[in-house]
């Protein structure tokens, strides 16, 4: 790498000399909600949500790989942020188990009932708190759907973002450079530090938790921060921070259709394809 | 009066689809609320699109044209979103879910400190009360399926405005009038506008990828769910789908299961197709994958469970195993062509 490129009008490069770089990582402990999209429940398509194991959410682990390798290459620390229950800290134990160096839950009553604009409150405040260079998190969460949290943060603490990304590595004047996949290709962009980036399931998996750590770990304290510790406006938290309201939901019903019944016979399926050549759909 | 804005995405040098479709439903909004319906276009050489935009509704339409606009930067065109919103105070403010207003809309949204809704499946309006009892009139009801199987949820922002949501492309009608409104067309001073700071990411390289894999514009498309079981029966819907002349889709359950490509993903977190014929093997019916192909024209379910959900949304529906019905519909339709 050479760094001998002027520094740009805003942000900064990575350079040797800066040291340790911060590196964020925003994880997520969601309820495994991949099983129930499909047969899995059967017809009577009742789910117990409770009954469904809480998981790191998939796309943060790509996020965190991405922070893992970038250490490799630059040296620094990758710091876990999570808000949610004190459970939470699990999560961030598996997290130092595949190679995080620490992490910290942001758990506190006021933080409940967050939409994705005071969710993405409390994550900036932390952020700032640690003082990240870079921060990490999933293109987007698997029981939200959203894909509003990696920007948003990234607009409270007024960094660039750089979403669906595929790879990250530092270009030779000392810039971010990110690969994102796209739904028609991929783009290549080049970012000053700081940055948020959002990684997409296309991403290189996440390296298993390494036993040893795992050991070492089992028992770690992990550290819980209260609205208190954020310290920033308290209005802006949780539900009282939270433009929107989730006013009903209601089952689907879709619009039902006169099925025909057909058998896997051969007469059966020779009239269908016999009414289907009639209505032209195939010929 | 109130306003409703309307953020139109470009692509390839045209309008995209999913503007033109928010613009449609604008006009109902807006003449049920009795509000403008403003649009906005940013990029480089897209004032030629006021017409077409005035042809669909928009009464005004605000461009920013600037040749650091060229292609898309979350930055600059958060600026001009911003500044806009923060100028014309619309209640509604809508992008299409595409990569570009996924990326977008979340960021212009929290500069305005307001609330925002993604993925939206259909725009309604209604009355919303709150806890202690106030009411809130004429709310815009952002309607999204939500995680838990088979629910859709409704969600409002009662104070904060815009009103903001993404609404997916593909899910509402596009029609224009029969003659363009009468409009003016308002250009933003983007050189005036941006700064400096907004260029901190650079795009260097692209790579388009001609869709080999086109599902929207397949007239046929045979579908699989994580009931097809594996890769390799995956295969036998290829097959078929390519005795058909179309394209092979999947439901989100079976990509995550490896049995195919994230690019054949059909529903919420998909595409939105409506071909003419559309097979459903292995599918149970979640509306996570039906909001995805419920405007398909004519639907064949193929499901071993006589009282699975798709059946219900089926024209045809088949009971029996879908490997053997997939082999039999291959062979039928080879003889029935000999």
């Amino acid at each position: 790498m050479s760094f001998d490129r002027d520094e740009p009008a805003s942000g900064k490069l990575i350079r040797k000399e800066m040291g340790k770089i911060k590196i964020l990582v925003l994880v997520k402990q969601v309820t495994d909600t991949r099983q129930t999209l499909d047969n899995v429940f059967g017809a009577s398509g009742v789910i117990n949500r409770d009954s469904l194991p809480a998981v790191f959410n998939p796309e943060d682990l790509n996020a965190l790989e991405v922070a893992l390798s970038l250490r490799e290459t630059v040296g620094g620390e990758v710091v876990l942020v999570s808000m949610g229950p004190a459970r939470a800290a699990e999560l961030i134990r598996e997290g130092i188990s595949r190679g995080a160096d620490s992490g910290v839950v942001l758990c506190d009553r006021r933080f409940a009932g967050a939409d994705t604009l005071a969710t993405s409150h409390a994550l900036a405040q932390a952020a700032r708190k640690i003082g990240a260079d870079v921060i990490f998190a999933g293109r987007q969460s698997i029981d939200g759907d959203t894909g509003h949290v990696g920007a948003q943060v990234a607009q409270q603490l007024g960094m660039p973002q750089i979403t669906y990304a595929e790879s990250v590595a530092i270009s030779a004047d000392g810039r971010l450079k990110v690969v994102r996949r796209l739904s028609d290709g991929t783009q290549t962009v080049l970012s000053t530090l700081p940055a948020v980036v959002t990684v997409s399931g296309s991403a290189k998996p996440c390296r298993p938790c390494n036993v040893h750590r795992m050991l070492r770990f089992r028992k770690t304290e992990v550290k819980m921060w209260s609205a208190e510790d954020l310290q920033g406006d308290s209005s802006r938290y949780g539900s009282a921070g939270s433009p929107t309201r989730v006013i009903a939901s209601v089952k689907y019903e879709s619009p039902e259709r006169v099925g025909e019944r057909f058998e896997d016979s051969p007469e059966d399926i020779d009239r269908l394809c016999k009414q289907l050549m009639e209505k032209h759909l195939i010929d | 009066m109130g306003n409703i804005l309307i953020y139109c995405d470009t692509e390839g040098g045209r309008i995209c689809d999913g503007g033109l479709e928010l613009l449609t439903k604008g006009r109902f909004l807006a003449s049920r609320l009795g509000f403008s319906l403003n649009a906005l276009v940013v990029g480089h050489g897209v004032r030629q699109f006021a017409r077409q935009l005035h042809l669909y509704g928009a009464e005004k339409v605000f461009y920013a044209d600037d040749e650091r606009l060229k292609e898309y930067l979350t930055l600059p065109y958060c600026r001009i979103a911003t500044v806009l919103a923060q100028r014309l105070s619309p209640e509604i403010f809508l992008f299409g879910a595409t990569d570009l207003g996924r990326d977008l809309a979340p960021r212009v949204a929290a500069e305005l400190k307001t609330g925002i809704t993604a993925d939206c499946t259909s725009l309604e309006v209604g009355d919303y009360v709150d806890k202690e009892g106030n009411l809130y009139r004429d709310l815009l009801y952002q309607i999204r399926p939500s995680f838990v199987a088979n629910q859709l949820t409704t969600i409002v922002s009662p104070v904060c405005r815009p009103q903001m949501a993404s609404i997916r492309e593909g899910v509402m009608k596009m029609e224009p009038l029969a003659e363009a409104v009468g409009g003016e067309d308002v250009e933003l001073d983007a050189g005036a506008l941006l700064q400096e700071d907004d260029f901190r990411v650079e795009v260097v390289e692209r790579h388009d990828v001609a869709r080999e894999v086109d599902l929207k514009s397949a007239n046929v498309i045979v579908a699989g769910g994580y009931g097809v079981g594996s890769r390799e029966n995956f295969k036998m819907l290829d097959r078929l789908a390519d005795v058909l002349g179309g394209q092979t889709g999947a439901t989100r359950a079976a990509v995550d299961a490896g049995y195919a490509d994230g690019c054949r993903m059909i529903g919420q977190t998909g595409l939105t197709v409506a071909p003419k014929l559309y097979f459903a093997f292995g599918i149970s019916g979640q509306v996570q994958h039906t909001v995805g192909m419920s405007r398909s024209e004519v639907v064949v379910s193929v499901n071993s469970d006589p009282y699975a959900p798709i059946h219900k949304i089926a024209d045809y529906a088949i009971v029996g195993d879908m490997m053997s019905v997939a082999r039999r519909l291959i062979q039928t339709i080879n003889q029935n062509r000999h």
